[in-house]
């Protein structure tokens, strides 16, 4: 990558330094290309941050007279927010839902898969991997009809337990977020389980060998030789499906709409409820904001995690 | 669906068969021990547990789609009919929400790849104050939950009067998937080799015209790439034309397909299966192209670096 980065450089044609006007306007010229890509974040993703931030200090609403003429309320929506329930049951859920189905489920399944397609037949791995991936392809909405249908109280989960004689709950009532997790681990261990097949590949086996020649056993040469080698790949991994989890809102509207009443509403819910159904846009917009700053934390962390490729 | 960027991005990437197959194959060469087989057949079994588990639910959508009476449980159709197929075959209910997917999907491709391509020719070729700031900034953007940002950006889209707009709902869509779009476009390019260009500018020829002449016909695999994968991304994007499109001949068939489901009444799980499948082939189709294109962890350059 350095060499890459210094190739350009040398590259250029060797421009004497004439004026500094000349500099400037051939900085400009060179900049340009850069204007439609500016124009369109500066507008539809910096624009509605900005927006989010301010919004939420005005009791703005849908419809009424608050909508044509949102007062200035400072920090009046976080405070509603930080003595609201709802809202603190709101970010309890997005943290079990992002832990359970994102850093244990997805992950874990996904090193699982991984291992276990390396050691099995490849008919069997490339049969299983397909429907796997198949999953996570298909469009967020068609993967939440069919996992809807699995865990409805028709539905196959529950036919199949009758089969063995067990009488099934209504998952999505009783148990909605363990439906919403499994949902979501069902729709997202492809990533995982590719990512970790790929960093798998590149473990030469030798070290491996080499240690088993020395009496170490599968599970110790698993967490000490194979993990740490993979570190990275591992990092990276808990970021990304992190951050994919903490924005799910598809899968959970279609299979349980953040109910029974607020049992399964996540941040991303709660924010659409407040703001759509009860037309507080304001606090709608505060819970967006607080979400967006907690993706912010995750950001900056996994930034950190990526740094090297920023500076090569 | 921030991170769904990155996450697709590994559409692009299956795990090189190749490669596994090689480590594989030295494996079963040098472990042909008992304990080997043992492992062998405990991983096989599993596997297939779990395949089932994963096949179920797939299952279901295929065999409600051929089933006259279908139910939200699996079940053997016991009559196979494309009685569904026909009856959703119409202007209104499927192939007008299929084209406007494909109007807003295209749209939001194109757009994006040639504000990307544009905008990744200074970064990747020149020294800039401001690059470093400028791709960590690009790199933020990639990790915001755009989920979380619908509300602001419902209301930004008020005071903009572009609500029930397609081009408004295009140009977001694009301007959400820029992020990754430009990060992989930049990598593509930062493989092609800056001297190919040299020649062009001593002959006169202007930073674009080298651009449009040389760089962009050699990374057409990768051009091809980022705009498969935001196309896709587009395609199967249910929350913001769901917030942003509200009248019915705009909706796209995301929005469509959750009209099956109708919050009253019955639903008729035969048709919702059946457009679902007319929904998603398109896109099962597009990822079978794109692990043609790139086979190879080639495509990994732009995503994840582990």
């Amino acid at each position: 990558m350095a060499t890459l980065a210094a190739e350009p450089r040398r590259g250029q044609p060797a421009a004497p330094r004439r004026s500094r006007g000349r500099r400037v306007g051939r900085n400009l010229a060179r900049t340009a290309p850069l204007l439609p890509a500016v124009v369109l974040l500066a507008l539809f993703l910096l624009g509605p941050i900005i927006y989010s931030l301010f919004g939420s200090l005005t009791n703005r609403a849908l419809t009424g007279p608050r909508a044509a003429d949102p007062q200035f309320v400072g920090l009046d929506n976080y405070l509603t927010l930080l003595g609201n329930d709802n809202f603190w049951k709101s970010v309890v859920l997005t943290i079990v839902f992002v832990v359970a189905s994102a850093l244990i489920g997805q992950n874990v399944l996904g090193m699982g898969l991984a291992l276990m397609m390396s050691k099995a037949p490849s008919g069997v791995s490339r049969v299983i991997s397909a429907l796997v991936v198949t999953a996570w392809v298909l469009p967020e909405i068609v993967a939440a009809f069919a996992l809807y249908a699995f865990f409805a109280s028709q539905g196959t989960l529950n036919i199949v337990l009758s089969w063995l004689g067990l009488d099934g709950p209504m998952w999505l009532v009783t148990f909605p977020m363990l439906a919403v997790i499994l949902a979501n681990v069902w729709r997202g261990t492809a990533f995982s389980m590719m990512v970790y097949s790929a960093a798998l590949a590149e473990v030469p086996p030798d070290v491996s060998e080499a240690a088993e020649i020395d009496g170490a056993n599968v599970f110790q040469r698993f967490f000490r030789i194979t993990l740490p080698m993979i570190r990275r790949s591992i990092s990276t991994n808990l970021m990304l499906t992190t951050l994919q989890t903490l924005g799910v809102f598809t899968l959970i509207w279609v299979m349980t709409a953040g109910g029974p009443g607020v049992e399964s509403s996540t941040l991303p819910i709660l924010a659409y409820q407040e703001a759509f159904k009860f037309m507080q846009v304001g606090y709608g917009t505060a819970i967006a904001t607080v979400t967006l700053l907690l993706g912010a934390m995750f950001s900056i962390v996994y930034i950190k995690v990526l740094k090297p490729e920023v500076d090569s | 669906m921030s991170a769904v960027p990155a996450a697709q991005v590994a559409a692009t990437t299956p795990p090189s068969a190749d490669a596994r197959n090689v480590t594989r194959g030295g494996r079963r060469f040098t472990t042909a021990s008992p304990r080997g087989r043992t492992s062998r057949l405990i991983s096989t079994v599993v596997l297939l547990a779990i395949g089932v588990v994963f096949l179920v639910p797939l299952g279901w959508i295929l065999l409600a789609s051929v089933n006259g009476a279908a139910t939200v449980s699996v079940s053997w159709p016991q009559m196979f009919t494309l009685d569904n197929f026909v009856q959703i075959a119409t202007w209104e209910t499927t192939f007008r929400p299929l084209w406007n997917s494909a109007i807003l999907s295209f749209g939001c491709a194109i757009v994006t790849v040639v504000a990307s391509v544009l905008a990744a020719y200074p970064l990747s070729r020149y020294q800039l104050r401001f690059r470093r700031s400028f791709m960590y900034g690009i790199l933020f953007g990639t990790c915001l939950p755009i989920t979380a940002m619908m509300v602001p950006v419902y209301a930004l889209f008020v005071s903009l009067r572009l609500l029930d707009n397609v081009w408004g709902t295009m140009f977001f869509l694009a301007a959400t998937s820029l992020p990754m779009a430009i990060w992989m476009t930049k990598n593509f390019m930062d493989s092609i080799p800056v001297s190919l260009e040299e020649a062009a500018w001593v002959d006169g020829a202007s930073s674009m015209t080298a651009l449009r002449r040389i760089v962009v016909p050699l990374m057409r695999p990768g051009i091809a790439v980022v705009f498969i994968f935001v196309f896709t991304q587009a395609w199967g994007n249910f929350f913001v034309p769901f917030v942003l499109l509200q009248s019915a001949q705009n909706q796209p068939a995301a929005v469509a397909i959750y009209g099956f489901f109708g919050t009253y009444g019955t639903v008729n799980y035969g048709q919702l299966a059946a457009f679902s499948i007319m929904y998603s082939l398109p896109v099962l189709v597009l990822y079978l192209v794109v692990q043609r294109v790139s086979g190879s962890s080639f495509a990994m350059a732009g995503a994840v670096k582990g």
